[in-house]
């Protein structure tokens, strides 16, 4: 699923990674435990988090991820954008619940990684 | 060929804004030189759980960082409580976490199960009340 599907779909909005709106993720991981998140060894899936600051940026550099969308209405802070940007990291907000922001991407064809 | 590079890093004790710095600082040398993309994450999880480690849990540390031919070597060393049992340390839920550790998203118990998982080697070692060293080594031609 490309970038600006995952906006349309989520309402969602984009905070940076705007030239990256046809990245295209196949499967998604949600945690709010980033500790769980460094366990999972697939490459460019999309992670779904109610988790929102530095640690969320750092830890989905580290584990190759590209793309985060903050859920329940969590706020990036500029610092954090400001990292994203530099690991070409698309940040994305969405207002729903996290059990709502997973249900409708699994609807629409998003894979789980397990 | 035959290049040795090695770098240090210091990492401060409860600074969570920076915690993750020296890992991205490892992740770019290490993709500038070419290493493996699959070698390249497992290092770097395996270093950022270390060096969350220290920022957790110790006073301060220092991260030493070495690339040759042949190897990676990552030393994470720091002054602080230390382990009192690391056979503990090393079962996946055990944890010493605080809340402020928690609420970062971490402290689960997973750090150095983690560790051991990604890297080729890892080494452990811990003087109570005075610091941890640990050391990764991860194998450039034919590790896991």
């Amino acid at each position: 699923m490309k970038v600006k599907e995952i906006i349309r779909i989520l309402d969602a909005r984009i905070l940076c990674g705007d030239d990256q709106l046809d990245y295209t993720v196949e499967m998604a991981f949600a945690s709010d435990l980033m500790s769980d998140v460094l366990t999972q060894s697939n490459d460019h899936v999309l992670l779904i988090t109610g988790l929102a600051n530095m640690q969320t940026i750092r830890t989905a550099e580290m584990s190759d991820i590209n793309c985060i969308v903050f859920a329940r209405n969590k706020k990036a802070t500029p610092e954090m954008i400001e990292l994203a940007k530099e690991s070409d990291i698309v940040l994305m907000e969405c207002r729903y619940s996290l059990f709502k922001t997973c249900g409708l991407l699994y609807q629409a064809g998003v894979k789980p990684i397990f | 060929m035959g290049e040795t590079i090695t770098e240090e890093y210091s990492v401060a004790g409860g600074d969570f804004s920076r915690a993750g710095y020296a890992s991205s600082q490892i992740k770019k040398v290490l993709k500038k030189m070419g290493v493996d993309t699959a070698i390249i994450k497992r290092t770097v999880v395996a270093a950022y759980e270390g060096e969350v480690n220290i920022v957790a849990h110790a006073w301060s540390g220092k991260i030493i960082f070495q690339l040759d031919e042949a190897q990676i070597r990552i030393i994470l060393e720091d002054e602080g409580p230390g382990i009192e049992d690391i056979e503990k340390a090393m079962q996946e839920g055990y944890s010493t976490a605080t809340s402020a550790i928690r609420e970062m998203g971490f402290g689960a118990g997973m750090g150095l199960p983690n560790m051991k998982k990604n890297a080729d080697h890892l080494q452990v070692e811990s003087e109570p009340g005075k610091g941890t060293r640990v050391e990764i080594r991860m194998e450039r031609m034919g590790g896991e």
